[in-house]
């Protein structure tokens, strides 16, 4: 083992047993903490032999109320990586059916013995139930359009891990806002690692007083948004959207959001691409800028294993 | 015959007049006597050889009289019902409460409206008067047989927790009841506006990922029902009002003569919607908090008297229904017997009110509004006294509640302002055993 260094606090506070809920209750040391942390696990997922045993006999318990690809399979990846046991709850094949409330469901599951549990919800607040209910520490793997705070971290991992700082850049956020979690995650995470934010989309996809509950910027018109930024970050429109009645086709959307390559020349050269998929190719991004040099979408993914891993480590006291 | 003695009785100037819902009112050091159901004398002193209550240190009120209570009874007596709802109204110091009509089945005919009647009288803990469906099953489609519920005594008509959308709908039933001296007590909400809404459009919704409730959602249904007021004739109630410019458009009717009146909930009052912050579902409730501004035009309504009263909107819910996710729990306060100690600790306390103007706008206001006599301490008033020690501290817990629920956001916290006995026509409803 490398003599690595991974802090079990950072300015007192313990990681043990703390929640994740947002990054509100995250301060920046903390976060700091976990990018490093994250550095970490990310150079021990390159090796041939990509395990550590450090949470032999821990189990965690992945509750998915709703679907997702990439995040559970991120977060039972980093779980394994870490010799945790898992086990998971999907509500397709669950007693939900049969009208189980998440409260009863929660306390089964959790008499089987969980060490932490990780829950993606369509419903805001759903995290905190899961920590009232069980008093185990909670990840939130994405409540509604509430929260996402690990892909917020990874989003920020992966900008950090290119400029080293997140301090003084201009980011720019594009799509449909107000249905979105990984933007409110993000506007509080990179605001407190000192990034200046801003946020653009249809007006009628726009949450009001974000500049006042995030202190970011909210433009309407893409090519503003996007002058001098460092790193832009595409958001998926969720096509649902349409038949509400908040934009009229995809067409007109993409004519006034997509970003493209000749979107991205108001942004600065090279400014890193980011979107935490799944995309729609042709709607919010264009293939040019998809895979482009500048594009670290499949980076984040990457990342995404690494930061769920140093969470894990940190939150369930694992050692180097 | 029972004598109140060395009360702070609650004394309204006799100056002033009697039709202005503004008069004055003070606290005197009296004694009051009841003879059977009514106040027979109050005097500085009185002597008596009868049961004496010694209300040394105490204050003296007329009951209060709540116009907007959903006491669940019949069909949803695991929240709630006539035996338990008026055991709080009476521990908060009610003494009459007015049963909203969107039970199970819906109070929209006179058999349910005799059933509310008998069984409060035989096993309630206040009067209970009774509020009628505007329309059958209060669906907003026709219009329910209003005059037969007439003539069982209901005092006013409404489909609280449903709002007619149709606007002709509205517009016959408004022009149908104008006929008749009662008034329509209208929730006002346009559902295309609220939609799935669960907290206040605003800050909160946007921090929250929750969707919005938003203010114009009841400010345009207030206008429409000002404009069909004045076109029918009808008298209007606006329940629970929560926006500033709610409050805007009834002064403006007001001050143009439209027959309209209007509540606030003591929430409204005193909580704003960052209280939902932590996703408690006891915050939960329609209309949702608002923001400060609007709580605080609410209470500037209320002092100007744009706001006619406060009513309390007691909407319990079992534990069960509430401890889930904040998205599909029920919307709904449990208010009667947290009401008075809060307003009293957050407004009177804080200097905001005073608390003669308090118990006005909890028993001589409302009592006014529907013509009974109670609501003021004097000679041939029922005998509906609510007595309270305003030092003592009251604490919400699950084993102190006597409703069926415990659905406040006031749950395990301490306030000032306890009552310590409520008599309603004479007997007593409440004693405070602490």
């Amino acid at each position: 083992m490398n003599s690595t260094n991974i802090p079990s606090h950072s300015h007192g506070k313990d990681f043990v047993g703390r929640n994740l809920f947002d990054l509100d209750d995250w301060s920046a040391e903390d976060i700091q903490v976990v990018l490093e942390a994250t550095k970490i696990m990310k150079e021990v997922n390159k090796r041939d032999y990509k395990k550590l045993p450090t949470l032999r006999g821990k189990t965690v318990c992945t509750l998915f109320f709703e679907n997702s690809t990439r995040t559970l399979m991120s977060f039972e990846l980093a779980a394994d990586r870490l010799s945790a046991d898992i086990v998971r709850f999907s509500a397709n094949a669950s007693s939900l059916h049969k009208g189980e409330s998440l409260q009863d469901t929660v306390y089964t599951v959790d008499a089987m013995g969980i060490d932490l549990y990780i829950i993606r919800h369509s419903y805001p607040g759903s995290p905190q139930l899961v920590n009232k209910y069980t008093g185990k520490p909670v990840l939130n793997a994405g409540d509604g359009p509430h929260a996402h705070p690990t892909q917020a971290l990874l989003d920020i991992f992966s900008i950090w891990e290119r400029t080293g700082t997140l301090k003084g850049l201009k980011i720019t956020i594009v799509g449909d806002i107000a249905h979105s979690r990984v933007v409110r995650s993000n506007l509080i995470g990179m605001k407190k690692m000192g990034a200046e934010v801003t946020i653009c989309g249809p007006s009628t996809l726009m949450p009001g007083y974000m500049e006042e509950v995030y202190g970011c910027k909210v433009e309407h018109d893409l090519k503003t948004a996007l002058k001098d930024a460092d790193a832009v970050m595409g958001l998926r429109m969720q096509l649902e959207r349409q038949s509400e009645g908040l934009f009229p086709s995809l067409e007109e959307y993409s004519k006034l959001f997509t970003l493209s390559s000749e979107t991205m020349k108001y942004a600065k050269k090279d400014a890193l691409i980011l979107h935490p998929g799944p995309m729609n190719r042709g709607v919010e991004i264009l293939p040019d800028i998809a895979d482009s040099k500048q594009s670290v979408i499949l980076e984040q993914v990457t990342n995404g294993v690494a930061v769920r891993m140093a969470l894990l480590f940190l939150i369930l006291g694992g050692k180097m | 015959m029972i004598l109140i003695k060395n009360g702070f009785v609650y004394t309204i100037d006799k100056k002033t007049n009697r039709q202005n819902s503004l008069r004055s009112a003070s606290f005197n050091k009296m004694d009051v006597l009841i003879d059977d159901n009514l106040i027979v004398k109050v005097a500085n002193t009185i002597d008596e050889n009868c049961e004496t209550i010694d209300a040394h240190d105490k204050y003296v009120f007329p009951g209060f009289i709540d116009l907007h209570t959903h006491l669940r009874d019949p069909g949803q007596t695991n929240k709630e019902d006539i035996y338990s709802g008026t055991r709080a109204a009476a521990k908060g110091g009610w003494t009459t409460v007015c049963a909203m009509p969107n039970t199970d089945p819906v109070v929209d005919n006179i058999s349910t409206v005799e059933y509310l009647k008998r069984k409060a009288k035989d096993i309630g803990a206040c009067k209970v008067l009774v509020i009628g469906a505007m329309t059958k099953k209060s669906e907003g489609k026709e219009i329910a047989e209003i005059a037969n519920m007439l003539e069982s005594g209901i005092i006013a008509v409404s489909d609280d927790g449903n709002c007619i959308q149709n606007t002709k709908i509205m517009y016959n039933v408004m022009k149908y009841v104008s006929k008749f001296n009662i008034p329509i007590i209208d929730h006002c909400e346009d559902y295309f506006l609220s939609g799935k809404g669960q907290v206040n459009s605003g800050r909160m919704s946007t921090k929250l990922g929750l969707s919005g409730i938003p203010a114009l959602a009841e400010e345009i249904v207030i206008s429409r029902d000002i404009m069909l007021s004045e076109s029918t004739g009808c008298r209007l109630h606006i329940a629970h009002i929560s926006t500033k410019k709610s409050v805007e458009l009834i002064r403006q009717a007001k001050a143009k003569g439209v027959k309209i009146t209007t509540e606030v909930t003591p929430h409204h009052l005193l909580l704003n919607e960052n209280e939902c912050v932590n996703f408690d579902t006891n915050t939960k409730v329609k209309p949702p908090l608002r923001t400060q501004d609007d709580v605080d035009a609410c209470l500037t309504g209320l002092l100007d008297g744009t706001i006619d009263f406060i009513a309390t909107d007691h909407a319990p819910h079992s534990d069960f229904e509430k401890e889930k996710e904040f998205s599909i729990a029920p919307y709904g306060i449990n208010s009667l017997e947290t009401a008075f100690a809060a307003l009293y600790s957050g407004l009177v306390l804080k200097d905001k009110i005073s608390l003669s103007f308090l118990i006005g706008k909890l028993s001589t206001s409302p009592a006014h509004f529907l013509q009974l006599n109670c609501g003021a301490i004097e000679e041939g008033m029922a005998a509906d006294i609510t007595i309270s020690d305003l030092q003592k501290d009251i604490c919400f817990t699950p084993d102190t509640m006597m409703s069926k629920s415990n659905n406040t956001p006031y749950l395990n916290k301490s306030l000032k302002g306890r009552i310590t006995k409520t008599i309603c026509e004479g007997n007593t409803t409440w004693e405070d055993r602490d």
